[in-house]
C-alpha cells in the first residue's frame, strides 16, 4: 500500500471511499497515534467488558472556526467536552468514539496535529478513543473537519447527579474563572484579531469530578457551563429544578483580560463560553468542605461560591451587582453579537 | 481592570445615591430621560435603578441606532443583496432586527444573501479589494459616533480607486431627535442624560439650543454606572435651582465643540438630509445625513437605484411611544409573549440597548407580569 504524503498532502475524496486509500489514511493517521487494544483489532466496533452499575452515553459535534485556538484546537476540544458531559453526571467516563468528516482538500499535516493533540487529550484523561468513523465531502461542502465524539462511562454506586436536584437553600459553586474559552476564540477569529494572553480553559474535568463525589456524593446538580456560558447553565439548572438562583456579581471569578476584552467587545463575560469549568450545586452545608476540595486540585483552584439557590415560581436567576443594584441574568438570546457603538 | 472597575465602585455609587436622596425633594417627580441605549443598557445592568428614590424615574430615550432604522430601511437593504446579488456588510446588530413581512437580514442570509457582519467599515475596503469583480455596499447606520469611520472609509476608497465599494447611508443626528421629542411634549421630560460618545464627536456645545428653546437642564453622562448616578445628582440639582443649562460631567472626554477633525471629514462627505423617517419618530426634517453628490459613486441609494420603501409597523407593537418615552415597554400587549429577545417582533427588543431589550433581560424581576 502507498504511504500518505502528510507533508504535502490533501484529502481526497477517495480517502473516504471505503476501499484501499481510506485503509492508508485510518492506519497511518487514526490507529497510528490512537493506538490501543480495541482500535488497533480493526474491527467496526469495539467490544468491551462493562463494571456493573449505572452506565451514562453522551455525544458531541464540534464545528468550531478557527481549527487551531491559544490553548487548544477541534482535536483536544472534541475529547474533553465528551468527557465532561459524561463526568457532569458523576460517572467515570471510560471509552470514547470519533467520527470525523472532512472536507476534501483539507490538508493532511493539519489533520494528523489535529489527531495528534486528540489522542494525547485521551491519553492524559486515560479515556480511549476505541471506535470511529470517516467520511469525506466535496470540497465546499464541509469546513475543513468536523468531529463528532461520543463517550461512555459508570456512575458509582450512591450518586444521583441531575440538573433537577437543586433546592432552595443550596450553595452555587464554579470551579474556576469564566470565560476564557470563548474570548481565546474570538481573538483569533477572523477579522476580529487581537492580542490576549487569554489561552482556553479546555480541560477534562473527570479528576477533579471524581475527587468531588468522593467526599460529598450527595452534590445535587453538575453541569459544564459551554456555549451560552454561566448565565445559560444557571438558566437551564433554575428550570429544570422549578427553583429560582441569587448570585452575587463581586463573588463570580473573571479574569481582568477576559473583562477588558469583554468590555472592549461589547459582550458579556457571564454569557461567553467555557470548556473547562463546572457548575456545582450542593447542600448549603456541605459547600464549603468541598469547595476545600476543589480547591486542592489544579482545575479547581479558584473555584469560588457564586450564590445560592431559591424559591421562585418563575425560576428567574436574580444578580447582585458589584454596584449594590438587583438584575435579572437572562438565557442568551440567539447568538451574542457585539454590539454597535 | 484599571479605569473601568474606579467607575463601578458600590460603595461610591452608595454614597452618591444618598445624596441624590437627601436632596431629591419628596414633594415633586423627577422624570429624566436617558437619551442614549447605552445609558438604558447601564442602568439595567447594574441595576441602577434599584439605588434611586422612588420619584425619580428614567424615561427611556431613542438613542439606540438599531431602534431608530425603520423597517421599510432594511427591506430595502434585503432586496438591495437579494435582486443585485452584492456582498451586503452591516453591523451584527442590525442582523435580527425585523424588517416587514417578518423578514430580516439575518433570514435573508439563511435564504442564500451574501450579507457579511463586520466590526468596522473599512472591513468592508477588505472585502471590496478581495472581491473585485462583486460590488460591495456597506448598510451604514448609527448617530454621529458612527458617521465619521464611515465617512473615512468612502474618503480611502476614493483614494485607492475602489469601483466596486459603496455605502447604504442611515446616518441619523442626535440634537434633531432630541429637539423633535422636546417640541412634541407628549411626555413630560424633567431633565435629560445627554449622550456620552456623540457628544465627544459634537461637544457640549450642540445642546444649547434644546435647554434654551425648550427650559430643560442636560448633563452629558458617560456610560459608566457611576457616571450615570453622578449625572442624576446634576440634574437633581439643577432642578431644584429652577436652571435649564448644558453640564457636562464627561469631562473626560467630551469638549465644548466636540472632535474639530471627525466634524470636518463628516461635514466634507455627507451633507443634511431634507427629511428621513425614524421608526417611532415619523418623518423628521433635517434629522440624518446623506453622502454629497461629488462623492455619488459611493452612495448605494444612487448606484442601485434604492427605492424608498414604507413598510407596516408591527401589529399592537408600541415601539414608536416607547421610543418617545410615552410609555414603558412592559405596557405593551406583545412584552414578554409574542415578542421576546429570542423571538423580537419590535426594533427595540432587538439591541441590547434597546428598552424593551434591556427591560427584558435585565429588569423583569421588577414586574413579574412579563415571566414566563
Amino acid at each position: 500500500m502507498s504511504r500518505l504524503d502528510i507533508k504535502h498532502g490533501v484529502i481526497e475524496m477517495g480517502h473516504g471511499s471505503g476501499g484501499r486509500s481510506s485503509a492508508t489514511l485510518i492506519d497511518e493517521i487514526f490507529v497510528c497515534h490512537f493506538d490501543n487494544e480495541f482500535l488497533n483489532q480493526g474491527n467496526d466496533q469495539a467490544a468491551f467488558n462493562v463494571p456493573a452499575g449505572r452506565m451514562v452515553i453522551s455525544t458531541d459535534g464540534h464545528v468550531i472556526t478557527p481549527l487551531f485556538f491559544p490553548g487548544g484546537d477541534i482535536g483536544s476540544l472534541s475529547v474533553h467536552g465528551t468527557i465532561n458531559d459524561v463526568t457532569m453526571s458523576g460517572a467515570k467516563p471510560l471509552y470514547l468514539s470519533a467520527s470525523f468528516i472532512l472536507e476534501e482538500g483539507f490538508p493532511l499535516s493539519e489533520l494528523e496535529t489535529i489527531v495528534i493533540s486528540m489522542a494525547k487529550a485521551s491519553k492524559d484523561a486515560g479515556v480511549p478513543v476505541v471506535t470511529g468513523d470517516t467520511k469525506v465531502v466535496e470540497r465546499g461542502k464541509g469546513d475543513g473537519v468536523f468531529i463528532t465524539t461520543t463517550g461512555i462511562g459508570v456512575v458509582p454506586e450512591g450518586i444521583n447527579i441531575s440538573g433537577d436536584q437543586a433546592k432552595p437553600g443550596d450553595a452555587i459553586i464554579v470551579s474556576g474563572s469564566i470565560g476564557d474559552h470563548g474570548i481565546a476564540i474570538l481573538s483569533s477569529r477572523e477579522g476580529l484579531q487581537f492580542d490576549t494572553t487569554i489561552q482556553s480553559d479546555s480541560a477534562a474535568l473527570h479528576k477533579l469530578v471524581a475527587e468531588m463525589v468522593a467526599v460529598t456524593p450527595e452534590v445535587h446538580c453538575l453541569r459544564d457551563p459551554t456555549r451560552g456560558g454561566l448565565a445559560t447553565t444557571l438558566n437551564e439548572l433554575a428550570r429544570q429544578s422549578h427553583v429560582g438562583i441569587s448570585l452575587v456579581e463581586t463573588s463570580i471569578p473573571i479574569k481582568a483580560e477576559v473583562k477588558g476584552a469583554c468590555e472592549l467587545l461589547g459582550l458579556d463575560p457571564l454569557y461567553i463560553a467555557n470548556e473547562g469549568k463546572l457548575v456545582c450545586i450542593v447542600a448549603g452545608e456541605d459547600a464549603e468542605q468541598l469547595l476545600a476540595v476543589m480547591r486542592q486540585h489544579k482545575l479547581g483552584q479558584n473555584a469560588a461560591i457564586i450564590g445560592h439557590v431559591t424559591e421562585d415560581q418563575h425560576h428567574m436567576v436574580i444578580m447582585q451587582t458589584a454596584f449594590g443594584g438587583k438584575r435579572v441574568v437572562d438565557w442568551l438570546a440567539g447568538e451574542q453579537l457585539p454590539r454597535i457603538c | 481592570m484599571k479605569y473601568v472597575d474606579e467607575f463601578r465602585d458600590g460603595d461610591t455609587a452608595r454614597a452618591l445615591a444618598k445624596r441624590i436622596k437627601e436632596e431629591a425633594d419628596p414633594e415633586r417627580d423627577y422624570r429624566l430621560m436617558e437619551f442614549c441605549g447605552g445609558h438604558t443598557h447601564a442602568i439595567f445592568r447594574f441595576g441602577i435603578a434599584d439605588l434611586m428614590p422612588d420619584n425619580i424615574r428614567f424615561i427611556h430615550g431613542p438613542g439606540c441606532p438599531v431602534c431608530v432604522l425603520p423597517a421599510g430601511r432594511i427591506e430595502a437593504a434585503i432586496r438591495l443583496v437579494e435582486e443585485k446579488n452584492i456582498i451586503l456588510c452591516t453591523y451584527a446588530d442590525l442582523m435580527r432586527v425585523p424588517a416587514g413581512k417578518r423578514d430580516s437580514l439575518q433570514k435573508a442570509k439563511a435564504r442564500g444573501a451574501d450579507i457579511r457582519m463586520i466590526y468596522s467599515p473599512t472591513d468592508a475596503l477588505v472585502l471590496a479589494r478581495e472581491n473585485p469583480n462583486r460590488e460591495v455596499a456597506f448598510l451604514a447606520i448609527g448617530f454621529e459616533t458612527t458617521t465619521p469611520p464611515t465617512a473615512a472609509a468612502i474618503n480611502i476608497a476614493q483614494a485607492e480607486g475602489l469601483k466596486n465599494f459603496s455605502v447604504f447611508c442611515n446616518h441619523v443626528e442626535t440634537p434633531a431627535a432630541m429637539m423633535h421629542i422636546l417640541s412634541a411634549g407628549e411626555t413630560k421630560i424633567d431633565g435629560i442624560l445627554g449622550p456620552s460618545h456623540v457628544s465627544t464627536i459634537i461637544g457640549s456645545n450642540a445642546y444649547a439650543d434644546c435647554c434654551d428653546r425648550y427650559g430643560v437642564p442636560l448633563v452629558i453622562a458617560g456610560f459608566e454606572p457611576l457616571d450615570v448616578i453622578q449625572s442624576v445628582l446634576m440634574l437633581v440639582r439643577q432642578i431644584n435651582a429652577g436652571l435649564a443649562v448644558v453640564e457636562n460631567q464627561y469631562t473626560r472626554a467630551v469638549s465644548t465643540t466636540g472632535n474639530q477633525k471627525a466634524k470636518a471629514l463628516m461635514n466634507e462627505l455627507f451633507e443634511q438630509r431634507p427629511l428621513f423617517e425614524w421608526r417611532g419618530l415619523g418623518v423628521l426634517p433635517e434629522s440624518a445625513v446623506q453622502i454629497r453628490s461629488a462623492f455619488s459613486d459611493f452612495d448605494s441609494e444612487k448606484r442601485f437605484e434604492i427605492k424608498e420603501i414604507v413598510a407596516a409597523d408591527i401589529k399592537g407593537c408600541i415601539c414608536p411611544a416607547v421610543l418617545r418615552g410615552m410609555n414603558n415597554p412592559d405596557e405593551c400587549k406583545l412584552f414578554g409573549t409574542a415578542c421576546t429577545p429570542e423571538d423580537p417582533k419590535g426594533a427595540c427588543m432587538v439591541s441590547s440597548e434597546g428598552a424593551c431589550a434591556a427591560y427584558y433581560s435585565y429588569g423583569r424581576h421588577l414586574n413579574t407580569k412579563a415571566t414566563t
